[in-house]
């Protein structure tokens, strides 16, 4: 069980996916009529991936945690969707997407799947457009792009800044047409307990009906994961509020490895914390950086407005120290410059734990333009940024808005102020070329795999390797597997592994339910989260971490003896869900630190302490830490490590610089 | 937990289940501050309910940035509260008043039946986009996106239908409880669009059909969903779905 295999085609890079596609065994019509799949997941991965295999003819169920797949998170992500299109006639290529997205990775994903990814990305945005997706067009009719960090050229698609939900409703009015055909059978309010495993093989799952508490057995031939992210680990974070690792986790359980699980990304634009009412953070798209200029002041502790801080006392820091790419620098690396200043005494508002995000410059800028077109010769300050302030509010009104209600403060007059908040983790369950994780015939796709990022994800790759996943690459590689089960008979869920698998998910929900201790499940879930931030955040240091995972060994006992879950397990119980998440988030917490203490080095959204430049920036060790951490669960809180070497034949790995 | 200063009674709609019958239940919380969300304080609310071993309050949430389409309360008598075009995850206690009592109740159509306290079952919608609201092309077939241009106007007016969130505010706020400001927005979408235009007239004689079978009532052009909406969907939309409906049994006339 210890060797694990990526199965990556043989021969040239640029070649391999193609080959792969014109020899993978194919399934007859006639027989994928008589195959299962299960999807989990309903978002950009599981929509995408769940519609597709309906539409191939496979028989598919899909289940959501939410009352519709139109909810899942995906719907939130804001900024776009990156495509080498080369629409632009900038320069950009397959090439240099897959190039740019290994290098903003910090050297720590596997070249093949990301090259794949460069590879299918024109189609995503063709089969978006064909499914009415509304994205931004120019005058002349064709689609608009942007920039996002990390890249020099303007990849990005994008539907104002809801992007996210766009390609969310497309992925969805897909799924939608095939279960009104009848080919997907939606399981809505139903959440993935155990994955149940016959012979060595995933062969379907244990599902709570949320309304009504009861469990029910489903049988597949084939089960796939695209549940997403677990940034809510640290309680404050971007994501949703029910998105959870339990289905990952159960897996993990089960004998899928879970790979570098402590690779998190901090996103630099958030909304800073308010208060400690706040139950989440909530992002302002990296787009804004395209015309926003970041800055603090260049005195420590100055309490004066925005407006009232002459140009000359203003520290465009990220302009100053990366002149390259200046605003547009990639996450890890402007999140950390934030952090810098801030802890350096130089932050604004009332907790200094913000910087400036400006847009005046940018605004009076296109004001000009727009008088320009207008035939106004000579306009004036007041004029230009009226003229300005109309063009930011067609390009990120939204944003704007949301900004403002969330703030009560106006950001067209004043700049916003921001703080970098957990977004995105870039691990997840290991998969090979195949998406397969280490238990055969279980998939993980999305975000909820560890596969396309390495160690930092650049904007507007997200929603790429989502669709990427769903539509393009699971559709193929799931039929190499699928070719060897045409003979295997639906399994009848009265099969003693299933009424196993049921008994377990039963005994936690008993269990929980029993505990009948003093303390609410978010009481554990607050605590964690500050265990996680202050220790496993946005920098880590060995002793940091020892203590981390002492404190959370801690706090897992104290969880499994005090916790309160009101009610009971056969009702609609949302307190009794939210238990359980939180269980697994807190045997997940640990295992991220014991990863992010095993990884000496620093690489995109890990940065170790000790392992700096002389300019405070991330100091990888190649030699000793080019591999994916893939973790087998031992049980009992133990794992084991299993290293995948990373191979670097096309690019040759180099020091990121963006100055 | 002490983080501010507003002191507010509120008064909740509680209910078992689906079969319940219901009732309005007084609840004070104290030291509300401005900043947090209504939900926050509703977070603080359902901590002090399980402290005291009480059930808490079921409500349906889940982005709480206004985009999910999740959150569903209806706040003194108005679907996502007081203030116009935000969801209740993005309304702040800022827009209350120290003192003030607060009355909060779930969606209400005979569509979306009530599945606990503040929770109701909005899968008729679902149901509706399943009878019609995409473009049917299989993956794997499309052409070059850029190989069919379309007009900047036409594609922000799609872009603008296309922003509904689905979380229902228009039917619960409609006194006949209709559906048409959801259906109609996805039916513009895809009618503004040249990808839509093959299925444009079998798609909204299915959509309203499938609606109708829903059991959401009629539009009588009284445009408090339009007012209510949290993400500012035009009545015009209706207008274009009305359009397409007609034109849609001329057509098929035709064709039989």
């Amino acid at each position: 069980m210890s060797a694990i295999n990526s199965n990556i085609p043989e021969g040239e890079l640029t070649t391999k996916w193609t080959k792969f596609k014109s020899s993978v065994p194919l399934v007859n019509p006639s027989n994928k009529r008589s195959l299962e799949i299960i999807v989990v997941g309903s978002g950009l991965a599981g929509a995408s991936a769940a519609a597709t295999l309906a539409e191939m003819g496979y028989k598919v169920k899909c289940f959501c945690f939410q009352d519709s797949p139109r909810r899942a998170h995906s719907i939130a992500a804001q900024g776009g969707i990156n495509a080498a299109k080369n629409y632009q006639n900038d320069g950009d290529s397959t090439y240099r997407l897959f190039y740019d997205t290994i290098k903003g990775g910090d050297y720590r994903a596997r070249e093949a799947n990301v090259h794949r990814l460069a590879e299918v990305s024109a189609n995503i945005i063709d089969q978006c457009v064909a499914q009415g997706v509304p994205l931004a067009r120019e005058y002349g009719g064709l689609l608009d792009n942007r920039s996002f960090g990390g890249t020099q050229v303007q990849r990005t698609f994008y539907a104002a800044g809801q992007t996210g939900q766009q390609l969310l409703l497309g992925a969805y009015s897909a799924l939608e047409r095939q279960i009104g055909m009848g080919k997907v059978e939606m399981f809505t309010r139903h959440e993935m307990l155990e994955v149940v495993k016959i012979d060595g093989k995933a062969r379907g799952i244990i599902a709570r009906n949320l309304i009504t508490g009861e469990l029910e057995r489903h049988f597949g031939h084939a089960v796939v994961l695209g549940t997403g992210g677990y940034g809510n680990v640290f309680y404050l974070s971007t994501n949703a509020m029910g998105s959870n690792v339990t289905a990952a986790w159960k897996a993990n359980k089960q004998g899928a490895f879970f790979a570098n699980p402590c690779y998190t990304q901090i996103h630099p634009t958030c909304i800073p914390v308010s208060g400690d009412h706040q139950s989440k953070l909530t992002l302002m798209s990296e787009s804004l950086r395209n015309d926003g200029r970041i800055w603090v002041p260049k005195k420590k502790d100055d309490t004066r407005k925005a407006s009232e801080i002459p140009e000359d006392e203003r520290d465009y820091y990220l302009e100053r120290r990366y002149p390259a790419f200046g605003n547009l620098v990639p996450r890890d690396v402007a999140s950390r410059a934030a952090k810098e200043r801030c802890d350096a005494g130089y932050g604004v508002g009332a907790s200094k734990l913000a910087v400036y995000l400006d847009f005046k410059a940018n605004t009076e800028r296109y004001g000009k333009i727009e008088a320009a077109k207008a035939g106004i010769q000579n306009p004036d300050k007041e004029t230009c940024m009226r003229l300005g302030t109309a063009v930011v509010k067609e390009k990120y009104g939204n944003l704007f808005d949301m900004y403002a209600q969330i703030t009560g403060e106006n950001p067209y007059e004043t700049p916003m102020r921001i703080y970098p908040a957990v977004h995105y983790t870039m691990g997840g369950l290991w998969v090979d070329y195949n998406l397969m994780t280490t238990v055969p015939g279980l998939y993980c796709t999305g975000e909820a795999n560890f596969s396309d990022h390495g160690a930092n994800r650049l904007g507007a790759s997200a929603l790429m390797q989502g669709l990427a996943d769903g539509y393009f690459v699971l559709p193929y590689t799931i039929g190499q597997y699928l070719s060897k089960e045409i003979s295997v008979k639906a399994i009848p869920t009265d099969h003693p592994a299933f009424a196993e698998a049921e008994a377990k998910a039963k005994g936690i929900l008993d269990t929980l339910i029993g505990i009948k201790g003093t303390k609410s499940v978010d009481h554990f879930h607050k605590k964690l989260g500050l265990i996680m931030w202050d220790k496993c955040g946005m920098a880590r240091n060995a002793e940091g971490l020892k203590s981390a995972i002492a404190e959370i060994q801690q706090l897992k006992k104290d969880f499994w003896s005090d916790v309160r879950v009101p009610g009971s397990a056969d009702e609609y119980n949302p307190e009794l869900e939210k238990a359980g998440r939180v269980a697994d988030f807190i045997e997940l917490g640990e295992l991220m630190c014991i990863d992010a203490l095993n990884r000496n080095e620093s690489c995109g959204g890990h940065f170790r302490e000790e392992y700096q430049t002389e300019e405070g920036e991330a100091l990888r060790d190649d030699e000793g830490y080019a591999y994916v951490a893939a973790w087998e669960n031992k049980g009992d809180g133990n794992f084991e490590l299993h290293k995948e070497e990373l191979k670097f034949e096309n690019i040759k790995i180099a020091q990121r610089s963006y100055k | 937990m002490s983080t501010g200063n507003m002191n507010l009674t509120l008064k909740v709609w509680r209910q078992k289940n689906t079969k319940d019958k219901g009732k309005m239940v007084d609840y004070k919380v104290a030291d509300i501050s401005p900043d947090m969300s209504f939900l926050e304080m509703f977070d603080v609310l359902n901590e002090d309910l399980i402290t005291k071993g009480d059930d808490p309050i079921v409500f349906d949430h889940d982005c709480r940035e206004g985009i999910c389409g999740m959150c569903s309360m209806f706040i003194n008598g108005r679907p996502h509260g007081p203030k116009d075009a935000v969801t209740t995850c993005q309304l702040h206690m800022r827009s209350f008043k120290d003192g003030d009592t607060i009355v909060v109740e779930p969606w209400r159509a005979k569509a979306f039946p009530v599945i606990k306290d503040l929770t109701v079952d909005r899968s008729a919608f679902d149901r509706v986009i399943a009878a019609g609201g995409f473009i049917s092309v299989n993956t794997g077939n499309a052409q070059d996106a850029n190989n069919l241009p379309i007009p900047k106007a036409q594609a922000d007016a799609a872009f603008e239908a296309a922003a509904c969130i689905g979380c229902g505010a228009c039917v619960a706020t409609c006194k006949n409880a209709s559906a048409m400001l959801f259906v109609s927005a996805k039916i513009s979408q895809l009618a503004l669009l040249p990808q839509g235009q093959p299925e444009r007239y079998k798609r909204v004689q299915n959509m309203v059909a499938q609606m109708d079978a829903e059991g959401f009532g009629n539009c009588t052009n009284t445009g408090a969903c339009e007012a209510e909406c949290p993400k500012g969907i035009s009545l015009e939309n209706i207008a274009r779905m009305n359009r397409d409906y007609y034109s849609a049994k001329f057509i098929s006339e035709e064709e039989g």
